[in-house]
């Protein structure tokens, strides 16, 4: 259906002659398309429609049938109820504190490495890469109970370092999207500024850092929507209800609260994803291009 | 000679900036990385609860494994079910919407945001409320279903519905291939549709005569990442159904975790993930070797010409 992108392009192409009937079929076809999309993108909302629904509900209604879309009473007092439940804003500190320190990191180190591998020259430098690649093979679960042993030994269990910790030391997806980008930056650049006396990390912080701040902004934003949402990783490493992130914090709700309470889980998960809606709608445009962007080298 | 030992030092100084500016990744390959790998390779062949000393027992956790573990077998079915289904649907989903969104008209960004936002929140919240949503009796799946007329199954409650439920909600994130598909689409090169045009190529010849061959490596890297990533699908069965109903959602990393962190079969554990990896490196290089058939890369044509 592409095509709907050239024909636009052609009817304004002069010495063509388009006829009315053809014409008609192009508005036909953009009737169909938006008709498909809009039906598409309602299907789509629906279920955080029901989530909102379901969180502004008495419980009378919660369990009615055929299920009820407009709550009536609405009741607003389920999200102070489902706050109240838990101890809801230590949940969010530490989610916060954990996507911040770990994105910190990834950003700060993968922008690092991947300035080495794509702008300078070592011994082993292929063959280093190779490896960086063939980890993004590798499941998680290969190294989880090695790394849980160790980071037991070092009395890190129940604390943010087994999370935290790692990520300050390289991530090879992140790596390979910066790299592909540096890649992109004229060498010129560089010998301009090896000339003018530069070192090789001015040439880092000063030259391909700043043109890099979208490829950037896409890493951290897929840092903090990963972190934010973790589960395995909080769930194997925290043990007390107070270290908690909100992902572990939501499973607390769900094995307490039992199916009785949905509208108050309902309410407390739109809570939890709310800042990465806010997040994602301030910053979709640039998310959506930079990954655009990155997508076609 | 004194500029030929300055270019010497040169060289010298890149190749330690170098070292240095990947210095983290080396550290964080080894320890977390190489190290670990090495133990868990040992752990495989140990019997190791970390409670108790750890006992060497050759490859008795993989006999156990391979042949006389009915949730080991159990766990691979479901997971191989799942994986086979929802990643091609997921990327066939993924495609058709890319394809419909890539164009420039009013309101197409802002669709591309509704459509995506589902991959951005995924994780515990979002199968709490596929939980609610395929609840068979006040769940608005089975509410849409009897308003079609068609028959209400028990889903998570279900040996029979309880996969096909996980995969219809994992295709409500097909958003993130969407992304990946646009972005493939972006590099077909436009002159390709206005020749094929000219001929007179209806919508479906255009797409199967160019579209399509044009995007093989995008479809070759959705289908690769969503192997790899389908086969270590955890969150959703955990919260969801906790692998039942009668293990008919026991997925394979649900399956080592239980074995992991339930019942401290850690050397038990260690000969699943080496399993899980093998499984994987098998699929992704079958699937590297079939994409000479199949993958068209333009460098690869212009060369041969």
């Amino acid at each position: 259906m592409a095509y709907v992108h050239t024909g636009a392009k052609a009817l304004t192409r002069p010495g063509r002659k388009v006829t009315a009937s053809r014409q008609a079929v192009r508005a036909l076809g953009l009737v169909t398309r938006y008709l498909v999309v809009a039906a598409g993108g309602v299907i789509f909302l629906i279920p955080f429609l029901w989530m909102l629904s379901t969180s502004l509900k008495v419980q009378s209604q919660v369990f009615t049938w055929p299920p009820q879309w407009i709550p009536n009473p609405v009741v607003f007092q389920n999200y102070v109820d489902a706050w109240r439940q838990f101890p809801t804003p230590r949940f969010f500190a530490n989610t916060i504190t954990v996507t911040v320190l770990s994105t910190l990191g990834q950003i700060l180190t993968n922008s690092l490495v991947a300035f080495g591998f794509a702008r300078l020259r070592f011994r082993g430098r292929n063959l280093l890469f190779l490896l960086v690649l063939s980890t993004m093979m590798l499941p998680d679960q290969v190294t989880l109970i090695p790394l849980f042993a160790i980071f037991s030994r070092l009395g890190w269990l129940n604390t943010y370092r087994p999370l935290v910790v790692p990520r300050w030391l390289g991530n090879p997806f992140y790596i390979f999207l910066l790299r592909q980008f540096y890649m992109t930056v004229p060498l010129e650049l560089d010998d301009a500024t090896r000339i003018d006396g530069g070192s090789y990390f001015t040439i880092y912080s000063r030259i391909v850092l700043p043109l890099a701040k979208p490829v950037l902004g896409v890493v951290a934003m897929f840092c903090i929507t990963n972190y934010w949402t973790e589960f395995m990783g909080p769930l194997i490493y925290l043990n007390t209800p107070n270290k908690f992130t909100i992902a572990v914090g939501l499973r607390l709700f769900q094995s307490s609260l039992g199916v009785q309470r949905v509208h108050w889980m309902m309410a407390i998960s739109l809570v939890s994803i709310l800042p990465l809606l806010l997040l994602f709608f301030l910053g979709q445009r640039y998310f959506v291009q930079g990954i655009m962007i990155q997508g076609m080298k | 000679m004194v500029a030929e030992s300055l270019r010497l030092s040169q060289r010298a100084k890149e190749e330690i900036a170098g070292y240095l500016f990947i210095s983290p990744w080396v550290v964080g390959f080894i320890a977390f990385t190489a190290g670990p790998m090495a133990i868990s390779l040992y752990l495989s062949l140990c019997r190791a609860d970390f409670m108790t000393p750890t006992v060497f027992v050759g490859l008795d956790n993989y006999r156990n494994i391979l042949f006389h573990d009915p949730l080991f077998t159990k766990s691979l079915a479901n997971t191989a079910y799942y994986s086979f289904i929802s990643v091609p649907l997921g990327i066939a989903l993924g495609l058709a919407i890319a394809l419909l969104l890539n164009a420039e008209y009013f309101g197409m960004r802002l669709f591309r945001t509704v459509y995506y936002l589902p991959s951005v929140v995924s994780g515990v919240a979002v199968a709490l409320l596929w939980q609610w949503i395929l609840n068979p009796q006040f769940g608005i799946m089975n509410a849409l279903l009897a308003w079609l007329g068609l028959p209400q199954p028990k889903w998570l409650f279900s040996e029979q519905w309880a996969k096909p439920a996980l995969i219809i909600m994992s295709l409500w994130g097909a958003g993130g291939s969407m992304m990946i598909f646009l972005a493939g689409l972006r590099g077909v090169p436009q002159e390709l549709y206005e020749a094929v045009s000219l001929d007179g190529a209806n919508a479906i010849a255009r797409f199967r005569s160019i579209t399509l061959p044009m995007i093989t490596p995008t479809l070759f890297f959705t289908l690769v990442t969503g192997i790899i990533g389908s086969f270590q699908v955890f969150t959703a069965a955990f919260i969801m159904t906790a692998g039942g109903p009668n293990n008919a959602t026991l997925m394979y990393v649900l399956n080592l975790y239980n074995q992991a962190f339930m019942k401290y079969h850690f050397g038990y554990a260690s000969g699943l993930a080496w399993i899980l990896l093998f499984i994987i490196l098998a699929l992704t290089l079958l699937v590297f070797k079939s994409s000479a058939m199949w993958v068209y890369y333009e460098a690869e044509v212009k060369a041969g010409r």
